[in-house]
C-alpha cells in the first residue's frame, strides 16, 4: 500500500472534510460540525469496512472534480443522487470504484440531494482541532475547505476489488415533505395562529442554506408580545425564529447559543432527509411528543445498525463474483 | 421560580432555573453544571451551562426525557452551593490606538473621559457565565454600570480575534474573525483557544477574570512571541 495523490482540478464552495463530528464541546461554543447528512457518510464509510467516523470529503451542489496523479485508490460515494463521471464513463451515485493513476473523478449535482461523501480505502491527510477533522466551517477548524488547485494525499491508499459496485441505498428515512418536531422550549410564547401555521402550513426552503442553517420561507411567526430571553443553548435542528417572525433551522455548524425563541426543534432522523432537500422544497412540520420521538430515535439506531452492517459486507473479488453470476446463470439455464 | 424541565427534540432536555439573570442563578448553575458533570447519570453525553439555564444532551437509545428528569430533580435538591473560590484568570488588553475603535464612542456615550471608561472597564470584577455564539467566545458579566452602553443598530463586519468589547452588562474578547455590535475598546494577546483537546479554552464557566492594561510594545512583544503575525 502507498499513497494516493489527487489533484483537485474545481471544488465548489461548501466541499470540506469531515469526519463523525467533534461532540462534546458545546459548551465552549464549538458545535460539533461532522457530516450534514450522517447517514450516507456512515455508508460510504460502511461500504469499505472503514470505523464509521473516518474522514471522507463532503461534497456540496458546487461540486467536486478531482484526477488521480499518483497512486490507485478504491473510494465509495453516498449520498443525495449526484452525477458521477469516473475515467470518463458516466456512473449513478452511491457506488464504490478504484481511481487509478491518470483517471479523472468528477461528483456533480444530480437531481437530487444536496450533500455527496466520498471516503477512501485509506487515510486522508487532514489537520485535526480538538481530536477532529470535522471541518467548522465559521472558523475553518478541523480539516478545512477543499479548494482547486490543492492535493489530497491519501496515506496507505487500498484497492479493494472486493468491494466495488452499487451500495444499496437506505430504505428506512422518511420520504416525503413531513419534518417531524418536538415543539418548544418557547412555544408557549407564540400567538396561536402562529403555531397553527407552523404545524398546518407549508414551509419552503430559502438559498440561505449552509452548514449553519437553512432559512425558510413561508408564513410569518408572530409572538404574543415581545421577547426578551437570556442567550440559551441552541441545538442541531432548533428551529429559531427571528424578530420578524422568519424560521430559521439551525444545523451542524450552529451558533452554540442565542436569545431568539426557538418555537420547536426537528427530531435527529429527520435531520438527514432534511439537509438532502434543496432551496425551493417544501417541508411540512408535523408535531409529536418527546415519548413518540425518543422511540423513532430507537427504531432508527437499530435500522442504521442493521443497514450498515449489511453495506459493509465484501461482495467477493472479480473471480468470485464471476463464480456466483456463473452459478446463478447455471441455475436459471437448469430451469430451462 | 420553580426549576423547569423541557424537552428538546429525542435527545436533550433545557433546565431553566430562573427567567433573569442573577448572581445567585449564576452560581446555582455552576453548581448543578458541577453536579451532573460530576455523576454523569447513564446516557449523558455533554452539559451546556447558560445564563439561566443548562442543556443536557443525551443517547436517546440509553435513556430519555422522563428517566433523565427523575435522575436531574435528585441531583438537583443535592447540589450544594460550593464555596470554593473560584479560579482567577488574569487576560491582558492593550487599550491604544489601532486597538480603541469604539474607545472615544463609549467614553461620550457615557459622558466620561477616555481614561476614566478604561479605568472603569479595569476595576470590573468579572465573571464567566457562558460560551456560546462560536468557539472560546466567553461571555464575562461584571461590566461596570458607568460604562454599559447598548449593542450598535448594525453589526459591523469582520471584527477580529482579540478584540476586547463591551454591551450592555457584558464583556468578551473575541477568538475569530466575526461580525459585532459590540463596542471594542481594546486588544488582547492572551490566548483563549489553546488549541489542546484536554483542556482547549482558558476558561471554564464560573471563573473569575480581570483584565491588566499593557503598552502597545508590550503587546506587539507578546502577539509576536504567541506565533501570531
Amino acid at each position: 500500500m502507498s499513497d494516493a495523490i489527487l489533484a483537485v482540478h474545481f471544488a465548489g464552495a461548501l466541499v470540506t472534510l469531515q469526519d463523525g463530528g467533534r461532540v462534546g464541546h458545546l459548551r465552549y461554543g464549538v458545535a460539533a460540525s461532522g457530516p450534514m447528512d450522517k447517514v450516507a457518510f456512515a455508508a460510504a464509510n460502511a461500504a469499505l469496512g472503514n470505523e464509521p467516523d473516518k474522514t471522507a470529503i463532503e461534497v456540496s451542489l458546487g461540486g467536486l472534480i478531482v484526477e488521480c496523479k499518483s497512486g490507485s485508490v478504491t473510494l465509495a460515494i453516498a449520498g443525495g443522487d449526484f452525477m458521477i463521471e469516473h475515467a470518463g464513463a458516466k456512473t449513478n451515485g452511491w457506488v464504490v470504484l478504484t481511481l487509478n493513476e491518470g483517471e479523472r473523478l468528477s461528483v456533480r449535482v444530480g437531481t437530487e440531494g444536496s450533500w455527496a461523501y466520498i471516503a477512501f480505502a485509506g487515510d486522508v491527510i487532514a489537520d485535526e482541532w480538538l481530536g477532529h477533522t470535522a471541518t467548522h466551517s465559521t472558523s475553518g477548524f478541523g480539516g478545512g475547505a477543499i479548494q482547486t488547485g490543492q492535493q489530497i494525499i491519501v496515506e496507505r491508499a487500498d484497492i479493494r476489488e472486493d468491494r466495488e459496485g452499487q451500495i444499496e441505498q437506505p430504505d428506512f428515512l422518511p420520504s416525503g415533505t413531513r419534518m417531524r418536531v418536538v415543539m418548544g422550549p418557547q412555544d408557549k410564547w407564540f400567538r396561536s395562529e402562529a403555531i397553527e401555521a407552523f404545524q398546518n402550513t407549508r414551509y419552503s426552503l430559502t438559498n440561505n442554506y449552509d452548514r449553519m442553517g437553512v432559512r425558510l420561507e413561508g408564513e410569518h411567526l408572530a409572538l404574543d408580545a415581545a421577547l426578551s430571553i437570556p442567550s440559551e443553548p441552541i441545538v442541531r435542528g432548533s428551529v429559531q425564529v427571528s424578530g420578524e417572525g422568519i424560521p430559521t433551522i439551525l444545523l451542524a455548524d450552529h451558533h452554540t447559543t442565542g436569545g431568539y425563541p426557538k418555537i420547536a426543534t426537528v427530531i435527529s432522523t429527520d435531520i438527514n432527509v432534511l439537509v438532502q432537500k434543496r432551496s425551493g422544497h417544501e417541508i411540512a412540520f408535523e408535531a409529536i411528543t418527546p415519548e413518540a420521538a425518543i422511540s423513532i430515535a430507537r427504531q432508527f439506531a437499530n435500522d442504521l445498525d442493521g443497514y450498515l452492517a449489511q453495506v459493509s459486507i465484501p461482495r467477493g473479488n472479480l473471480q468470485q463474483r464471476l463464480m456466483q453470476q456463473n452459478l446463478i446463470s447455471g441455475v436459471v439455464g437448469f430451469d430451462d | 421560580m420553580e426549576t423547569q424541565y423541557t424537552p428538546v427534540a429525542d435527545y436533550a432536555l433545557l433546565v431553566t432555573l430562573a427567567d433573569d439573570i442573577s448572581d445567585d442563578v449564576h452560581k446555582a448553575i455552576v453548581a448543578f453544571d458541577q453536579a451532573i458533570t460530576h455523576a454523569m447519570p447513564l446516557g449523558v453525553i455533554e452539559v451546556v451551562p447558560a445564563l439561566v439555564n443548562l442543556l443536557v444532551s443525551f443517547d436517546p437509545v440509553v435513556t430519555d426525557h422522563i428517566q433523565l428528569e427523575a435522575e436531574l430533580r435528585k441531583l438537583h435538591s443535592n447540589a450544594q452551593h460550593k464555596d470554593d473560590q473560584p479560579t482567577k484568570r488574569v487576560v491582558k488588553v492593550c487599550y491604544e490606538s489601532p486597538f480603541d475603535f469604539d474607545l472615544d464612542a463609549v467614553a461620550k456615550a457615557c459622558n466620561l473621559s477616555a481614561d476614566a471608561v478604561i479605568n472603569a472597564h479595569l476595576a470590573g470584577d468579572y465573571k464567566v457565565l457562558m460560551y456560546g455564539f462560536v468557539p472560546g467566545y466567553a461571555y464575562l458579566g461584571g461590566v461596570d454600570a458607568s460604562i454599559q452602553v447598548p449593542r450598535k443598530l448594525a453589526a459591523v463586519r469582520d471584527i477580529p480575534a482579540g478584540c476586547v468589547m463591551v454591551a450592555g452588562t457584558q464583556c468578551l474578547v473575541t477568538t475569530l474573525k466575526m461580525p459585532t455590535g459590540w463596542s471594542i475598546i481594546g486588544r488582547s494577546p492572551t490566548q483563549i483557544l489553546l488549541n489542546d483537546p484536554e483542556r482547549p479554552f482558558l476558561f471554564d464557566v464560573g471563573d473569575e477574570v480581570s483584565f491588566e492594561r499593557i503598552s502597545l510594545e508590550t503587546y506587539q512583544q507578546l502577539h509576536k512571541a504567541s506565533g501570531n503575525e
